[in-house]
């Protein structure tokens, strides 16, 4: 196993290496610059500004000085479009709040989501069953941007309970909103992959074995149904759990949370280069390291598995 | 009494008797007990640094933070901030600034050497300021060959002559030099902090300024808040105690949480406001905002060829109905626009436009026939060209309306393309467009800010025209007691050679809380400070001001 994560972690770092000098090439190739703006800045003024930040150096050098910067000084250099604020502060500042509501989405996601699955597989045909489905394809066809400006009109506006946006240090009532938006839809996965999952491991000969042989139902699904039922929802459960914590730009957009999904797509936008290329390589570098998770909980679940 | 002693009983008077809420504004308006303003702004704040700043969002904060030599009042004429008062040598190249006694935020006091560090900074090649332009514009002497890198930064034409006495030399008369130095990037920055601190000297808690407000808190992309300066020379007249910027990037959004009774402020989003001015009436204001709106007609190598044809272009801006741009699309009040200043810019006076003066119907009959003059339309070749925007809905909409009138009218084919922002702007100054839709912003409030862009040495000036008495009205202008008769002909040249189709200018629409009072609707460059305004009290009679 030790010798499985060394080896998953040295690939890691040249596909880091890939996904960086494509993202800075494929950027760098796109129209515009950070410095574009619709009053054209005199050429004189772009040349100092250029300079200052390494701009008129030819493509491959400028990669070498970032890929040193970030290994030497672990610096992923300043900002283009907030001057007076490092990649790192823009990270520092608003993936905190990113990785909160994130964390707790994820963690609602699944205990709800699981939940509702296991109900609904264990009571198939049921009313459960058919509320929990009715729940989770409702919950699905609900994009978050839909979601999240109704939440706002109905418990900001009618109702007065929860403030419409902001963050305040993360306050609970702050929270509420930004969690139920993100949260839904991954919740809806997760409880149609479990209730699915589910019906196919109770189907399943160990299952009638159990019960066979007599043991109460309560056991036979802690026991034996729900461990081999979660495989195909944690290789759900890894990518899932990086989306939520690195960031919705719908999130960030309709909550004013300060967070960084906002910060990315902007960058973007701006051809703010250097603050995209830090978001993606933090993005990647935690996409990497949760399929590694997923990987390593596989085997825990299932001793079938051996790497 | 001398002017320091003045200052400084003024200054224990105010120590001794800390600023408590006062119960009335000066015009006897019953004031709220909680002097708080909160607006929302749709973007992040780039820097609190003067000469860093690039955006209008930060400019409003940098109003409260720091003070220049004048500031705007609420009708938009210059009145005395760090200057007093300011001479003028004969030849109008050299100003001469009286400062008033006053204090950083540390308790520092504001010197004429903090001005001339601030404006050297503004044009160094080391600081990379965005904005070093703006000194250029402003003819400060030497201020081009320095940020070229062909002198140092110490031969700006800015020198403190003492702590009191500050003197700027300029290269040609600007008559309306007062009027930029309201802008941020001219404000003094205290040398000390800034070279002590490095880029951190911005962050709440470091920044020093001279201001009436101090900043207390900022959460990136969420929310700025200051809160008054105790230090500042007027605070005494000051009323709002604090005020607070929501970042919130979606404006439906804004607007819900204005009247859920978040927002004192929030912009109008487009379409909304007939319908929010009838429902409230004392909240939805609509007033001029100093930008015009137009369709670049591209006359350089990489346009339609058909373009370069002057009675072409003509026949394309005739058609364009723009009272149907205004009334059904726009719906916020804009005017619809037959030349490129904005009429509301101070001491502009609209000139003579012929075809403003036509019914459509008649420039529709104009239009054709120009059309078949050039050898296009029904009767000629078939022409077909591209009009280029950058993504957004009403950009779209407006575009669309313009092909079908193009289409009905002239029986021109229109191809419509889309980009995202920076891909748009960049095609637009590579000159790799046919038509393209353009917003142009004054900097100041003089015609000038429109009309020099047209000149053949503008940087900004994409259509690939130029003309030569064009130029030579513009440079004249400047050393004009009266530039309007200059102004006129200018605009006459435009309409007759029609280098991109005006379409209209801009209104601001805002929702404003009838409580907060003293908001400068009629100043056109909108610069409004937090110590002119105030927050009346529930009961308090409603303001008169209402737009």
């Amino acid at each position: 196993m030790l010798s499985f994560i060394l080896k998953r972690l040295a690939v890691a770092i040249p596909t880091l290496l890939v996904l960086i000098v494509l993202s800075f090439v494929l950027m760098h190739a796109a129209p515009g610059g950070p410095f574009t703006r619709e009053r054209a800045i005199p050429p004189e003024v772009l040349a100092n500004l250029n300079a200052r930040y390494g701009l008129d150096e030819p493509l491959w050098k400028q990669i070498g000085t970032y890929l040193w910067n970030i290994v030497a000084h672990f610096d992923f250099g300043p900002s283009f479009v907030y001057p007076s604020r490092t990649v790192n502060d823009v990270i520092a500042q608003g993936f905190p709040i990113t990785l909160t509501y994130g964390a707790i989405s994820f963690l609602v996601a699944v205990i709800v989501g699981c939940s509702l699955g296991v109900a609904a597989a264990i009571k198939q045909n049921s009313w459960l069953d058919y509320l929990a489905v009715g729940v989770s394809i409702g919950a699905q066809v609900l994009p978050n941007f839909v979601m999240a400006p109704i939440l706002v009109l109905v418990f900001t506006l009618w109702l007065g309970w929860l403030p419409g946006g902001g963050w305040n240090d993360g306050q609970w009532e702050y929270l509420v909103m930004p969690v139920v938006a993100l949260s839904t839809s991954f919740m809806a996965s997760i409880a149609r992959i479990t209730r699915s999952s589910m019906l196919e491991v109770l189907a399943q000969n160990h299952i009638r074995t159990a019960r066979a042989k007599g043991l109460p139902t309560r056991r036979i699904l802690l026991r034996h149904a729900l461990k081999p039922a979660m495989l195909p929802v944690i290789s759900y459960l890894g990518p899932a759990f990086v989306t939520m914590i690195t960031g919705s730009v719908v999130i960030d957009l309709f909550f004013s949370t300060g967070g960084i999904g906002l910060f990315f797509v902007n960058a973007a936008l701006s051809r703010d280069y250097s603050v995209m290329m830090g978001i993606t390589i933090l993005i990647g570098g935690l996409t990497i390291l949760f399929n590694l998770v997923v990987d390593i909980l596989y085997a825990w679940i299932d001793p079938r598995i051996r790497y | 009494m001398s002017r320091s002693l003045v200052s400084s009983l003024l200054l224990s008077t105010a120590l001794a008797f800390p600023a408590v809420a006062q119960e009335t504004a000066p015009d006897g308006t019953p004031l709220a007990e909680e002097q708080v303003f909160t607006y929302r702004e749709l973007d992040d704040i780039k820097s609190f640094d003067p000469q860093i700043s690039t955006d209008v969002s930060g400019s409003k904060i940098l109003r409260d933070l720091f003070e220049g030599l004048y500031n705007d009042d609420i009708d938009g004429n210059q009145v005395p901030g760090m200057a007093t008062d300011h001479e003028l040598s004969e030849d109008g190249k050299t100003y001469t600034f009286n400062l008033r006694e006053a204090n950083w935020s540390n308790g520092e006091p504001v010197t004429a050497s903090d001005f001339v560090y601030a404006w050297r900074r503004l044009v160094d090649p080391e600081t990379a300021s965005e904005y070093a332009w703006y000194m250029e514009l402003m003819g400060v002497e030497n201020a081009s060959a320095i940020v070229e890198g062909e002198m140092e930064p110490e031969e700006l034409g800015i020198r403190a002559v003492d702590d009191q006495t500050l003197e700027v030399t300029i290269e040609t008369p600007l008559p309306y030099f007062i009027s930029m130095l309201t802008h941020p990037s001219t404000f003094p920055v205290p040398e000390a902090v800034v070279e002590e601190l490095g880029d951190a000297w911005t962050r709440p808690g470091n920044l020093v300024g001279n201001g009436a407000y101090t900043l207390t808190e900022y959460n990136p992309g969420e929310r700025v808040v200051r809160e008054r300066n105790p230090e500042y020379w007027n605070d005494e007249e000051t009323i709002l105690d604090r005020t607070v910027t929501l970042i919130i990037n979606d404006e439906n959004q804004g607007l819900t949480r204005y009247l859920a009774g978040e927002l004192d402020m929030t912009d109008i989003p487009s379409g909304q406001y007939p319908r929010l001015s009838e429902e409230y009436p004392d909240e939805a204001h609509s007033f001029p905002r100093s930008c015009s709106y137009i369709y670049w007609f591209n006359q350089g190598e990489n346009g339609n060829p058909a373009l370069k044809d002057e009675r072409v272009r003509k026949a394309l801006s005739y058609a364009i109905d723009r009272d149907i741009i205004v009334e059904r699309i726009l719906q916020g009040g804009q005017y619809p626009s037959y030349n490129w200043t904005h009429q509301a810019t101070a001491g502009f006076d609209l000139p003579e436009i012929d075809y403003a003066g036509w019914t459509q119907e008649e420039r529709n009959e104009r239009a054709k026939e120009l059309m078949a003059e050039a050898g296009y339309g029904p009767d000629g070749e078939p022409l077909t060209v591209t009009i280029q925007y950058n993504t957004d809905e009403s950009h779209r909409k407006i575009a669309v309306a313009v092909s079908q009138f193009w289409k009905q009218t002239l029986g021109v084919n229109v191809e419509l393309a889309n980009y995202e922002w920076a891909t748009h702007t960049d095609r637009l100054q590579d000159g790799n467009y046919e038509i393209a839709r353009y917003a142009w912003c004054g900097d100041y409030n003089e015609a000038s800010t429109y009309l020099d862009l047209m000149t053949s040495y503008s940087d900004h000036n994409v259509s690939g025209w130029t003309d030569e008495t064009y130029d030579e009205l513009m440079s004249e202008s400047k050393t004009m007691e009266n530039p309007n008769p200059n102004y006129t002909e200018a605009e006459q040249i435009l309409a007759e050679n029609m280098p991109f189709a005006p379409i209209y200018q801009y209104t601001g629409v805002l929702m404003v809380d009838p409580q907060v009072r003293n908001y400068p609707f009629d100043n056109l460059m909108q610069n409004w400070y937090s110590k002119d305004l105030y927050i009346a009290a529930e009961d308090a009679p409603a303001s008169s001001s209402a737009n």
